[in-house]
């Protein structure tokens, strides 16, 4: 494939991680705490564990992972939705395949179709069209979820949808946005970020000058990363190098993909189609201004939400889960009470256990289970949950 | 959901709709191609272009220049690397 291969020299590796080792010891040279970096993609996040980045990386650089896993912060009652959808009795409910076991309050899709409601994965809103185009008599409903990646597909298929008059189609919107969320992480009092690797191909949608306000208000350097093991290590180092240099920029390490520019086709499909909601609730994070979009007025009769008159109930996350804390980086997976006991990936507690992006799936697959176990014996994490445990079966 | 595969483009099936065959590995598939072409660009021109695919859109074209670039700097890095390696194993010869 093309350019993968060239990314994945180990050779090439070992240069970086060398200037890397030198850059961490000039740096950390009074400084009492190790240097923060936030991937905000859960793409980075799931090739950091792939590749086992973390431990090539010296042991004074974390990463936090940040909360750019879409399917991982969709809140519980969004879920709830996605269900009271498909189970209308004529509605042909679709979805990528990483949503289908998100734990809803009462039950995730895939449970919702062992069920008998019809829930189909499908690997493209243009797939879910398609159906709605060889199935006249039902109404097909796709979920549309991820931040500015994925929004330009679906923007377009509803505009494909409406230039083909097809009128049984119609797309449940729960689309992100990126930059109000970096902010907010930004504006948390709790983090101490040291700089960000900047997700790939957000930005090969809305271009780089989107984060100067990082550089420029925060003074935080951000590096625009590619998702191979030399592009993480490559931006990296470029970050350190910045922090070195007494410097705060948006620089872009994955030019072969991203231009600076963005993508004018895509942003004007996302305007047509899209506009701004005024607040959208995340699982862990709470609410978040501006966070989310809607589809606009002109559109409505391709909006599910409209359609179905669903009205979203807020629901809070379980006790238990700390996945707030986590996606914040304030601890990390392993330090959560449950995990490993009763949120793993076959049966996830909180959304992070769900997706190979999220942070919790993403330590229970790849991580050094022995060094995790050591951790959370010493934290006293797994007597806390024996306890649970216990409590759980006497009731 | 949001990593995106690279493909090449085989042929245009549906130059209206801007929808061509991609080859990913291999597998070949339709995909929508507009957001990779220019309004004043003929959809042809983009025959035999690697493109970035996610969920059935092509979402850019890479571009090898800057993947050179790329890749030239970390080789310039080893290159540096090991020039400072034979300067010390001298030196202290
Ligand atoms: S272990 Fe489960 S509940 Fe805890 S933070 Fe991770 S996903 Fe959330």
């Amino acid at each position: 494939m093309k350019y993968v291969d060239e990314f994945r020299d180990p050779e090439k590796a070992k240069y970086l991680l060398t200037e890397i080792r030198a850059l961490v010891d000039k740096l950390q040279a009074g400084r009492d705490r190790p240097l923060q970096i936030m991937e905000v993609c859960g793409g980075h996040t799931h090739a950091i564990f792939r590749y086992g980045i973390e431990t090539m990386l010296p042991d004074e650089i974390e990463l936090v992972h940040g909360p750019g896993c879409p399917v991982c912060v969709l809140p519980m009652g969004r879920v709830d939705d996605c269900v009271t959808l498909a189970e209308i009795p004529n509605v042909i409910f679709t979805t990528f395949g990483d949503a289908m076991r998100v734990p809803g309050s009462k039950k995730s899709l895939l449970q919702a179709k062992s069920e008998g409601a019809d829930v189909r994965m499908v690997y493209s809103p243009l797939d879910a069209l398609q159906l709605a185009k060889d199935n006249p008599g039902k109404e097909v409903v796709f979920f549309g979820l991820g931040f500015e990646t994925t929004m330009p597909s679906t923007a377009m298929t509803v505009l494909q949808a409406e230039a083909e008059g097809i009128e049984n189609f119609s797309l449940f919107c729960n689309h992100i946005t990126i930059i109000p969320t970096v902010k907010a992480i930004l504006d948390s009092p709790e983090l101490q970020l040291d700089g960000f690797l900047g997700p790939g191909h957000v930005s090969m949608v809305i271009g780089n000058a989107s984060y100067n306000f990082i550089a420029e208000q925060y003074g935080k350097p951000l590096v625009v990363a590619g998702f191979e093991p030399l592009d993480v290590l490559h931006a990296v180092w470029m970050v350190l190098k910045q922090i070195d240099e007494g410097r705060s920029e948006v620089e872009n390490q994955y030019a072969r993909v991203v231009p600076d520019e963005g993508n004018m086709v895509a942003l004007n499909a996302i305007g047509r189609v899209y506009e701004l909601r005024e607040f959208f609730e995340w699982r862990g994070l709470g609410s978040i201004d501006h966070s989310g979009v809607r589809i606009r007025e002109e559109y409505a009769r391709f909006d599910a939400e409209r359609k179905f008159a669903i009205q979203s109930i807020k629901i809070a996350d379980p006790k238990s889960c700390q996945c707030g804390e986590v996606l914040k980086g304030v601890i990390k997976p392993w330090e959560c009470k449950v995990f490993g006991g009763a949120c793993t990936p076959e049966t996830p507690l909180g959304a992070l256990m769900v997706s190979s992006e999220g942070a919790c799936a993403a330590y229970y697959q790849y991580g050094d289970v022995e060094k995790i176990h050591d951790l959370r014996a010493a934290i006293g994490a797994d007597d806390a949950h024996a306890g649970e445990t216990q409590a759980a079966e006497a009731s | 959901m949001c990593l995106g595969i690279p493909g090449r483009i085989v042929k245009i099936t549906d130059s209206d709709r801007k929808l061509a065959m991609v080859d990913v590995s291999g597998v070949q598939r339709e995909v929508n191609v507009a957001c990779v072409i220019e309004d004043d660009e003929d959809v042809q021109s983009c025959i035999g272009d690697w493109v970035l695919v996610h969920v059935g859109f092509a979402m850019s074209r890479i571009d090898e220049a800057e993947a050179a670039a790329t890749l030239q700097v970390l080789n310039d890095l080893g290159e540096v690397q090991e020039e400072l390696a034979a300067m010390q194993a001298s030196g202290s010869a």
